[in-house]
């Protein structure tokens, strides 16, 4: 928790490694008689910035909303070791799990202080201090109601609604969809921020975003865990990041051979086979 | 023109009636995606409960009356409150049985009021002052619309004070808005589905005694048939909107009045129609949010 | 010989199934057909021996509430409608036709024709303004219309419909055979023959490309609208061919029971149906039927059982609930409704697949299509979580 080293544990991101805060085992999920996640593995480190990447509808949104229990799933969904999977969502969130969805969801017709109020969870404290140091915005827009603020100050109360709560684990649907370039770079800030305070699983299409901030990186296809290793390796490969990420990929003419040593990869169908495996 | 503030107070004071209805449906439609058939028989189990309690206390006196309020608030929120409890909350999630299972309920509690009370409509008789009337601009009011009026505009503002005031109206506004992201604040949103069914049974039980005095008399079908008009209420007032359910509540009601006695007694088909141009020009009702 | 035996014996009991599957249909008409000339008595279920009139209009009866239902379990089952106003195209069937042979003065065949182009044209415009809605709100104004028509039927405002009295049928304008309690039988044959060309319908509707369509908008509207079709125009389809169906069983219900009573155009007959087909099981055809047939039975037994002596005699925890059917009736319900999804359709489908031999025959058709798909993936999900 205190570690300042996210090179620390590189491996994090991949299946094998030790201890993470939340582990995912061959999650499968379904929204309108679809399946839309087929098989996923991840791990988010105990420490810092795990990215979810990917390209658009692969299932990164669905991923994070079947470890909340908001769509029907099955699985594995461990955290601190233990399955949450059969739990309604409002106890998975009672457990320490932080939620900042893709598209903001505030209440609109309730004010700054009431989404904020909503969100305070019993048995946890409430870190006022944080989040009005992080948005000085909010204290004074506190009696507007949070639909007539602009997309900007409407993720920081998403993130405020979040960061208030003492959390295991935060994850965070596309922080800087449709943001302007300096509020990104604010809200890149805050996770920085708030990843000090507790890991963040985060989906984000900004690469650049995920530079600053990701040790570790999983990445979908199709709705299946493809790739893990540490975020920096994958950038740095231009044909990796290309394939995955890209226009185009084509993982299933790629055969696994190198099968990773995680729980769910032995039964895992061949095209879920990690390419970067612990060797 | 006294004809005029006759028809308005007596439309007004049916408006109070279909809104202590129209309310309850609404909350629970908004919070819920259930269309309540059992709303009705909330209703009439607190008008005949609270006439039961009233004929033992004298009829006549106002302690009567004001105990057959309360009881029928009482009746009315016990029997809702059961009914999410046990019937619907074991479908949860699957919008349609939810909905079949009020419709049984209904039917079978129907029944029931007839084995019970009988198919022939019991008369009413209220405290005396209430029998009588008061002249407002040279029109003579019946005093019973003043007391639909008078309760129902407490139970709008008590409503409107616990949506706004609490927490627990809070989770009810915002599940209206958006339930999903409610239960991923950590909120057992299930909660929110008990207090609406209770809220909704409290309007629905008061809306029965004030309607037993408001028609002069209480049957088994008192309920079904005002919740007819209620379901009309609700769509036109744009489903989940509280403040929708009142204004529509106001409007359809006088429509009918003044259609009944202008139109040649045409006020129910009057309500239709609104109905249906409110259907065709907006589709999601005057408050409603999505379409 | 031993190796193959299993296999080819399976082939051959499945052939026969089929054929039994095939056959079963015609020969149960052809049973039914026969009737009124056995003297077949089941006590307890039927009122008397089967040729009695009083028997073989409790029967038409309830073939005419299948057929009822059959139209029903086209706006439930197939296009997944939940209408609260069926009941008016019921009753505008049977009023207007009532109305048309004594204002007009037209004979029987006639007036089936102006009601029947009557019928289309008002589903027509009613269907154009209530499916503007879905889901629930959809319900809600299909009630309203049809409370609108039944406060007209009530009020009688042009002193046609006999308001609540009901209407009686203009005898003069009906060929004898159809006619008085003597010609009970031909009633019975008028009603089996409404039914099996109610089910020949509703299959072809549901077998025809509107019917492929409907059910596809059901599970997923958004996909095909993708694919260019307008989900709009094929469940107003669905819902003016359910509604002429209903106009036309409401026209057979005047000639069986000589008249027309308000009843048959309230939201209360609407939720009867909803009734038959949930019990009988939603988006099963033959659910639907057995559905119907099951209530009017029941509703009969239970009415005769509210004024036997030895009820009367019980104390009134007991006497109250025995003495009102539709007490009973909505039990049984709710009871359906929390602990056989499915319906009666779906419990035999269960059971057969439970057997491992999921025959051919119509009862295995689509049973528990009552929610929407990803409710129902999200309970098989849940259950398999827990595995």
């Amino acid at each position: 928790m205190t570690s300042t080293s996210p090179r620390e544990d590189t491996r994090a991101g991949a299946p094998s490694s030790a201890e993470p805060v939340l582990r995912v085992r061959d999650l499968r999920a379904h929204v309108a008689g679809q399946q839309v996640v087929e098989h996923v593995d991840l791990d988010v480190a105990p420490v810092g910035v795990t990215a979810l990447l990917g390209r658009n509808g692969v299932g990164k949104t669905s991923t994070i909303k079947a470890v909340l229990g908001l769509v029907g799933r099955s699985g594995t969904v461990e955290l601190d070791g233990t399955d949450l999977v059969a739990l309604p969502t409002h106890l998975v969130v009672r457990r320490g799990v932080g939620y900042v969805p893709e598209d903001r969801e505030v209440f609109a017709g309730l004010t700054v202080t009431d989404n904020l109020r909503l969100a305070e969870r019993r048995g946890s404290e409430h870190r006022y201090d944080l989040v009005y140091d992080l948005f000085p915005e909010l204290k004074e827009r506190g009696a507007q109601a949070a639909g007539t603020l602009s997309g900007g100050q409407q993720q920081m109360v998403s993130l405020a609604r979040a960061l208030l709560n003492e959390n295991r684990v935060l994850l965070v649907d596309e922080p800087t969809k449709g943001l302007a370039p300096r509020l990104v770079q604010e809200v890149s800030r805050v996770l920085a921020r708030a990843a000090q305070v507790a890991p963040i699983l985060l989906v984000e299409q900004n690469l650049q975003v995920v530079r600053d901030l990701a040790e570790h990186a999983v990445v979908l296809t199709d709705g299946r865990s493809v790739h893990h290793g540490p975020a920096a390796d994958l950038l740095a490969d231009e044909e990796l990041t290309q394939r995955l990420l890209g226009v185009h990929t084509d993982t299933g003419a790629d055969s696994g051979a190198d099968t990773g040593a995680g729980a769910g990869a032995g039964a895992a169908p061949r095209r879920a086979a990690h390419e970067e495996g612990p060797a | 023109m006294s004809t005029v503030v006759l028809l308005l107070f007596t439309g007004v004071g049916l408006g109070a009636i279909y809104f202590l209805v129209a309310s309850g449906l609404s909350l629970i439609y908004g919070l819920m995606h259930v269309l309540n058939f059992a709303h009705g028989v909330f209703l009439s189990l607190g008008a005949f409960l609270g006439f039961e309690v009233a004929s033992r206390l004298g009829a006549t006196t106002w302690t009567g009356f004001a105990a057959s309020l309360l009881v029928g608030a009482l009746a009315g929120a016990l029997f809702a409150a059961l009914t999410e409890r046990l019937l619907v909350q074991r479908l949860y999630e699957r919008h349609i049985e939810q909905v079949l299972v009020t419709v049984g309920l209904g039917l079978a509690a129907v029944a029931l009021f007839d084995g019970i009370w009988g198919t022939d409509p019991r008369f009413i008789s209220g405290p005396a002052w209430m029998g009588r009337t008061t002249s407002v601009l040279g029109a003579n009011v019946p005093n019973d619309r003043f007391v639909a009026i008078l309760v129902a505009g407490l139970v709008l503002l008590g409503m409107v004070l616990f949506l706004r005031r609490t927490r627990y109206g809070m989770i009810i506004r915002a599940g209206v808005e958006n339930r999903a992201m409610v239960t991923a604040l950590g909120i057992d949103v299930r909660t929110a589905f008990t207090l609406v069914f209770t809220i909704g049974g409290i309007a629905a039980g008061l809306g029965g005694v004030l309607a037993s005095h408001y028609f002069g008399y209480v049957s088994p079908l008192l309920g079904q048939t005002l919740l007819i008009f209620a379901f009309i209420v609700t769509v036109i007032g744009g489903l989940g909107s509280l403040t929708g359910a009142a204004i529509a509540s106001v409007v359809v009601a006088l429509l009918q009045q003044f259609a009944n006695y202008y139109l040649w007694g045409t006020g129910d088909l009057a309500v239709v129609v609104l109905l249906a141009v409110v259907l065709l020009t907006r589709p999601s009702g005057l408050m409603g949010r999505r379409a | 010989m031993s190796t193959s035996t299993p296999a080819s014996a399976t082939a051959y009991r499945g052939g026969a199934r089929a054929w039994v599957g095939r056959l079963a249909p015609p020969a149960l008409v052809l049973l039914l057909a026969c009737l009124p000339l056995l003297d077949l008595r089941l006590p307890g279920v039927l009122p008397g021996p089967t040729y009695t009139p009083g028997t073989l209009h409790l029967l038409a009866l309830a073939m005419v509430m299948a057929a009822l239902a059959l139209s029903y379990h086209l706006l439930l089952g197939v296009a997944g409608l939940l209408s609260f106003g069926h009941a008016l195209y019921f009753g505008l069937g049977a009023y207007l036709l009532g109305i048309v042979m004594s204002e007009l003065e037209l004979g029987l065949v006639p007036s089936v024709l102006v009601v029947l182009v009557a019928g289309v044209v008002i589903s027509l415009l009613l269907g154009a303004v209530s499916l503007r809605v879905t889901g629930i709100p959809f319900a809600m104004v299909t009630l309203a219309f049809a409370q609108a028509g039944s406060v007209l039927v009530r009020r009688d405002p042009g002193r046609v419909t006999g308001g609540e009295e009901g209407l009686r049928l203009p005898t003069e304008q009906v060929p004898d055979a159809l006619v008085g309690v003597a010609d009970t039988r031909n009633l019975y044959w008028l009603a089996l023959a409404a039914l099996v060309l109610a089910f020949l319908l509703v299959s072809w509707v549901q077998g025809s490309r509107a019917g492929h369509v409907a059910a596809a908008v059901r599970e997923n509207e958004l996909r095909v609208r993708v694919l260019g079709m307008r989900p709009f125009l094929v469940k107003l389809a669905i819902f003016v061919a359910a509604s002429v169906i209903a106009v036309g069983m409401g026209m057979v219900h005047l000639l069986l029971n000589s008249g027309a009573v308000p009843h048959i155009v309230s939201a209360e007959l609407t939720i009867s149906l909803l009734l038959m087909v949930v019990i009988g099981g939603v988006g099963s055809r033959w659910g639907a039927v057995a559905g119907a047939v099951l209530y009017v039975l029941l509703n009969q037994r239970l009415t005769v059982l509210a004024q036997a002596t030895w009820v009367h005699d019980l104390p009134a925890p007991l006497r109250i609930p025995l003495s009102e059917p539709m007490f009973v009736l909505g039990t049984l319900f709710v009871l359906v409704v929390l602990f056989l999804p499915g319906g009666l359709a779906g419990t035999v489908a269960r059971v057969r697949r439970w057997r491992g031999t999921a025959g051919p025959g119509g009862s295995t058709e689509g049973a528990d299509r009552l929610e929407d798909v990803d409710d129902e993936q999200q309970v098989a999900t849940a259950g398999g979580a827990r595995r």
